[in-house]
């Protein structure tokens, strides 16, 4: 008997929306509030208007119109909220965790199935986190004669090496990133460079004849891509004069690097697929062949973190992608100003009769700008844009151009078969490698014909 | 001091430990293993290669010959197409025309018919079966997805036939067991059309893609010689060069009254070998729009058999192409209800013979696409 999908019932969509609000205010409540007081406590709290911060003035404030504008913003630009939550580490476990959605329902609709449906109950919407708690409680087994230190630390540290990959990724204007390097791409492929050791290392100290092959495959794999990968990416650097990937980015303002060097973004592109083990390269974990190659011999939530931190990986390289080929968050600034009336003459609070009965005068209001009086400038036409506009329509310009890289990414996976070692060998090391050269001459040929230099066209 | 003797625990093959200094490494594939039926293939390689492969086959053995010498010629049915549930018709057939041969009934022209259509259906059935384990083995989850899923048209068309999904049961000697529903030809011409424009549609992402053609084409190359010397049948042999299919040699039924083509491709490789029973799917299609057209449209369906009927002291040997090969069924009667000896030939446990020929000097990453394209049933070559 063929399972049929249910057809679509609003009673039934609305019920899941109410249910799903009603579970998470009700957790959130009874135990994210009381989490947060507690670890208020503990936490260095910043000195805002002449103020100190206290952990019970941190609720009190929070409802306070007139404190709570500087209290956020207080929250947004500290060195934890940056590092955790916004261009850090948060930003990409929601990506992450939206990737897999989209992967599971993309492939479930060419493949002519449902895919996930029932958790959560709006097109399975929750299967992630029950896939997650399924993890969790699982036990862990670890091979008996398993060089047991190594084959812990294996898959914490894939995941350490993935955060510290998207850590180099700046998301927006204005150094929106955790770590601003100089040499921001130096660092990317010192980082892309740990992968294999630790791949290597967790398939040896799993002592198991499968996980073995499976390394010694990811070993092959990555080292013989790695060189196509940083020749590919040379060419950008010939062109900009930097490494630095906010200043690859702003070369970018009036056209993005794809249009000069479409053979390196394919090369990128092709390499970026094998470093990430997603078919059609998925050798270091085929199935068929060697059960689940490194993977085979982790269990519970150590499959699990090695799972986030490959999805965190493919996250970091879609985004390298985007700043480097596709300008990362450059485009056209669609974000409204604030309304002058707004912050000049205050929002009244009316009482229950619809009588105004206090005028709340909020001089931090302008939230994401930088320096409040930036939007003084921009009444003056002194400033175009300000950095809270830039930021806003930035991010959003970057997390489509990202998400539109992983639907390339996750597509081939339903339509190409598993490639063999010989053949991924020959790849990498043919024609690759030829490409990109091909793609560094363009570069210089570009610059010593004096058609763009540093800086953009000549 | 005596020198200290270890004692050597003699250890079933495969488990053996090996010395460290040792190049070569064993792998047990099987019978935990993705890459497997319910057998084992046990694989000695040196760095990619594959320098020695032994298949050890015997996991689900039933001991079905044997079960059928304490059984009447009807109750046979039922457990004797156990060993490919989703071939159930063809692996029958071979019995049942025996049985028909020793007990000397004629069997009605309707139901020939009938006959030949429900095993084209179940050909077809078996095949996306085979070649949805065959899209996973070599990593392609589109080509696991769509035959798994169009295969149910037919088995919802067997079901209306049969009212059984998968284990039919429904050739028996004489004829068929009940007559197909009153609105049968439509349904069913309308659904086998339907099937076989699905079925073109694989040659887009699975049979023209590039690096499928690449990664099978000149792999496991049998000769067709060596097809012949090893004694491959059905599939393997027609990849090979060998225009030998049952259903044209020794027409069964009403085979000779059909117009039937074969399938024959000259490579050997993996890529032919898995192209082939494709082909054979569209072919089914033909056929049964044929046997839909020629059929009688009303008779009977069943010769009536007494109740508990004795075969004559004789043998017969028959033998049909099922989805795999020829099948074939050597009956030894002593004149009781039940047969004295009961002999199944199947194709799985022929073109199994090729495997250690084919992989060995093959990579690693060759053995899955080799092994299935084998056409093989592990459960079948059991028995």
């Amino acid at each position: 008997m063929s399972v049929i999908a249910p057809k679509f019932r609003l009673g039934y969509f609305l019920k899941g929306i109410f249910d799903n609000a009603f579970w998470i205010l009700t957790i959130v409540t009874l135990a994210g509030i009381p989490a947060i007081q507690i670890a208020l406590f503990f936490a260095p709290l910043p000195v805002i208007d002449g103020q100190l911060l206290t952990a019970f003035l941190a609720f009190t404030w929070l409802f306070n119109p007139t404190m709570q504008v500087p209290l956020i913003k207080a929250l947004i630009y500290s060195d934890l909220f940056r590092i955790a939550a916004f261009p850090g580490f948060g930003f990409a476990v929601l990506i992450a965790a939206a990737t897999i959605f989209v992967e599971r329902k993309m492939l479930a609709k060419l493949q002519l199935r449902v895919g996930p449906f029932y958790c959560g109950k709006i097109e399975g919407i929750l299967q992630l986190a029950g896939d997650g708690l399924k993890l969790i409680s699982k036990e862990i087994i670890i091979p008996a004669k398993a060089d047991k230190p190594l084959f812990w630390a294996a898959p914490v540290l894939f995941v350490g090496t993935a955060a510290a990959f998207v850590a180099l990724i700046p998301v927006a204007p204005g150094g929106w990133v955790v770590a601003d390097l100089d040499v921001g791409l130096l660092a990317v492929f010192a980082v892309i460079g740990f992968f294999p050791i630790i791949t290597i290392l967790s398939a040896w100290s799993a002592n198991s004849k499968f996980p073995f092959i499976g390394g010694i495959r990811a070993l092959h794999q990555m080292v013989s891509f790695e060189i196509p990968l940083i020749l590919s990416l040379l060419g950008v650097v010939i062109l900009t004069g930097t490494l630095n990937l906010s200043e690859i980015v702003e070369s970018q303002s009036s056209f993005p690097w794809i249009i000069f060097m479409p053979i390196g973004a394919i090369v990128f592109f092709t390499t970026m697929l094998a470093e990430l083990e997603r078919i059609p390269f998925d050798l270091p974990e085929a199935e068929s062949e060697i059960v689940a190659g490194w993977l085979t011999e982790f269990s519970g939530m150590m499959y699990g973190l090695v799972q986030l931190g490959s999805y965190l990986k493919l996250y970091a390289f879609a985004a390298l992608f985007v700043i480097i080929f596709l300008g990362g968050w450059t485009g056209p600034v669609f974000w409204p100003p604030l309304e002058t009336e707004l912050i000049t003459e205050g929002i009244p609070i009316p009482n229950y009769a619809g009588d105004p009965i206090l005028t709340v005068n909020t001089p931090g209001l302008p939230l994401l700008d930088k320096d409040p009086n930036e939007w003084v400038l921009q009444q003056q036409g002194e400033l175009q844009y300000t950095s809270g506009q830039l930021l806003v329509s930035g991010v959003i310009w970057f997390v489509l151009k990202t998400v539109g890289v992983i639907f390339f990414i996750l597509l081939p996976r339903g339509v190409f078969p598993r490639i063999r070692l010989d053949m991924l060998l020959h790849i990498g090391w043919y024609k690759l490698i030829g490409l990109s050269f091909v793609n560094i001459f363009i570069a210089l040929g570009l610059v010593y014909a004096g058609v763009i230099g540093p800086g953009g066209i000549l | 001091m005596a020198e200290q003797v270890i004692p050597t625990k003699k250890m079933p093959p495969g488990l053996q430990v090996e010395n460290v200094d040792d190049r070569i490494m064993t792998l047990n594939v099987g019978p935990q293993h993705p890459g497997s039926g319910h057998m084992r293939i046990i694989v000695k390689i040196d760095g990619d290669y594959i320098v020695d492969a032994d298949p050890d086959p015997g996991y689900v053995h039933r001991g079905e010959e044997k079960m059928a010498e304490s059984r009447n010629y009807i109750t046979n049915i039922p457990h004797l197409e156990r060993p490919v549930i989703h071939d159930s018709c063809n692996i029958l057939y071979p019995y049942v025309l025996g049985v028909e041969d020793l007990v000397g009934i004629e069997v009605p022209e309707r139901a020939k018919y009938v006959r030949v259509i429900a095993a084209e259906l179940n050909r077809c059935i078996y095949i996306q079966y085979w070649l949805a384990i065959y899209g996973i083995f070599l990593g392609h989850s589109t080509m696991f997805m769509w035959p798994a899923g169009d295969r149910e048209l037919l088995i919802d068309l067997m079901e209306k036939i049969t009212g059984a999904r998968v284990t039919h049961a429904y050739f028996i000697p004489g004829g068929v067991r009940n007559d197909v529903p009153a609105n049968f030809e439509d349904v069913c011409l309308r659904q086998v059309n339907y099937f076989e424009k699905r079925i073109k549609e694989y040659a887009d992402i699975f049979y023209d893609n590039p690096i499928l053609k690449a990664r099978t084409e000149d792999t496991g190359v049998l000769s067709r010689e060596d097809a012949i010397r090893l004694g491959t049948t059905g599939s393997v042999l027609r990849a090979s060069g060998v225009d030998y299919d049952l259903r044209i040699k020794e027409p069964y039924d009403v085979y000779d009254e059909l117009d039937v083509h074969t399938n024959v491709l000259k490579a050997g490789d993996s890529y032919a070998r898995s192209k082939i029973p494709w082909l054979d799917m569209l072919e089914s299609c033909n056929i049964i729009r044929q046997a839909l057209e020629k059929m009688p449209k009303s008779g009977s369906i069943r010769t009536k058999l007494k109740p508990n009927p004795k075969g004559r002291e004789d043998e017969v040997y028959r033998r049909v192409e099922s989805g795999r090969g020829s099948a074939g069924c050597h009956i030894i009667s002593r004149g009781k209800p039940e047969p004295y000896r009961l002999k199944l030939s199947v194709s799985s446990f022929r073109n199994l013979i090729a495997l250690p020929y084919l992989l060995k000097g093959e990579k690693l990453g060759n053995m899955p696409a080799v092994y299935w394209s084998l056409n093989y049933w592990p459960v079948e070559a059991d028995r």
